[in-house]
């Protein structure tokens, strides 16, 4: 008996998808544009394109942080799951937002794509809900201790959206050149933009 | 009917995981081929094929082994709960995709029978899981609240103080919904809790979920 080869994961989803297919109940067409659509055409490069529409334009703001889906789709949209409610809120000098999902690692697909890896680690999961400057500095990022911290567990369908704060120097940037700057991971919450 | 989360999921507040990866910003989706194809075939497995729907998913998720679970990462989970579900809804046998690793692997091995489907008797009512309902909300924006029960209810959070925050969309109740006893849409609030009613803590933040009307008590 061969152990490894039966708990190899990439052995096991091969596995599955022959048996699948063998089936007629997915066709590797049908996964190749499936994955496709997650690798190429979904991600943070939407959310950008939303941020930076925030920057520049405050009627949009304003109308993004009142009820997002719609002020999203005007710019752009993913489709698909994890998305039916998304709540956009803003980073300032004063308040800083961070989104996790405790339970498993809901994210705002339409907007972001899939999470990132350290979005998915137990390591994040578990404690950002409990030390979150601790974590933060991990990351990469120091807060101000003046900043107020808030840590939003997506418990069930609402996706949150962090509009992160605009960079200094930045005046002249057309939209376009501020989407560029815009990471994922300062939407998340665990990351300043910086020009 | 109470359905309670199992531990291996409920991951908020505890404690031992070490440090958090640094973020690498040109990480692509996927880490390896085998993982862009698990999550496609596990996105497929829910609803499509299996019958079943995304409560009943991460409700597979949440009674994974801890092994399973945990030892190949986010996408080896979906792919061990895909082939769950798979099995409980007889589309696979019990070890077929096991006889098939080993037969890729060079092994000879028989494989077990397809056997009869037996998919869930279950129809959603639309598309997603936000409802409306017809009821008012029970609370209001800054009343006081205490969780008390609920699948969805995130451990650290139990018992402990909330101020509401927001009434959102109504939403199908995963509780039911994840075991197939109907959608019961209830509204859903955004609580706040402090970190110092949460740990005691003196690091001061806070943490806002959502959660249930049937989770939620007044305080």
């Amino acid at each position: 008996m061969n152990e490894s080869a039966s708990t190899d994961p990439a052995l096991r989803t091969e596995a599955l998808e022959q048996l699948l297919t063998e089936r007629g109940l997915v066709s590797p067409e049908v996964v190749d544009g499936f994955v496709a659509k997650y690798e190429r055409d979904v991600g943070p490069m939407i959310g950008a394109r939303v941020v930076a529409r925030a920057w520049t334009d405050p009627a949009y703001k304003a109308r993004l942080l009142a009820d997002a889906v719609p002020a999203i789709q005007e710019v752009a949209w993913g489709g698909g799951a994890n998305g039916e409610h998304i709540v956009v809120v803003e980073n300032t000098a004063a308040e800083h937002h961070v989104v996790v999902c405790t339970l498993c690692s809901c994210y705002p697909w339409p907007v972001l794509g899939l999470p990132p890896s350290w979005y998915k680690d137990p390591a994040y999961r578990a404690r950002v809900v409990r030390e979150p400057r601790a974590v933060l500095r991990e990351m990469g990022m120091e807060l101000p201790p003046e900043v107020r911290v808030t840590v939003h567990d997506s418990s069930a369908e609402v996706r949150w959206l962090v509009l992160p704060r605009r960079p200094e120097g930045t005046a002249d940037h057309t939209e376009e050149q501020l989407a560029a700057l815009v990471t994922r991971d300062a939407m998340v919450g665990v990351a300043t933009v910086t020009a | 009917m109470e359905v309670t989360i199992p531990g291996v999921s409920d991951l908020g507040g505890t404690r031992g995981h070490g440090r958090v990866p640094v973020p690498d910003p040109a990480e692509p989706p996927f880490a390896a081929w085998w993982e862009s194809r698990a999550f496609a075939l596990a996105a497929f497995a829910m609803g499509r094929i299996s019958g079943r729907n995304l409560d009943a998913f991460r409700l597979t998720l949440d009674r994974l082994p801890r092994d399973r679970y945990f030892d190949d990462g986010y996408f080896g989970r979906w792919l061990h709960a895909a082939e769950r579900m798979l099995v409980e809804s007889a589309i696979l046998a019990p070890g077929a995709v096991t006889a098939r690793a080993r037969r890729l692997a060079g092994e000879t091995v028989v494989e077990p029978a397809a056997p009869e489907p037996a998919k869930p008797d279950y129809a959603a009512t639309g598309p997603g899981s936000l409802r409306t309902v017809d009821t008012p909300p029970a609370f209001a924006p800054g009343g006081c609240v205490r969780p008390v029960r609920g699948l969805r209810l995130p451990g650290y959070l139990r018992g402990r103080l909330g101020v509401v925050e927001a009434v959102r969309p109504a939403h199908v109740l995963p509780d039911t919904h994840a075991v197939f006893a109907g959608e019961h849409p209830q509204h859903v609030y955004t609580v706040s809790f402090t970190s110092r009613e949460l740990y005691g803590s003196d690091e001061c933040f806070t943490v806002t979920a959502e959660l249930f009307e049937s989770y939620l008590e007044s305080a």
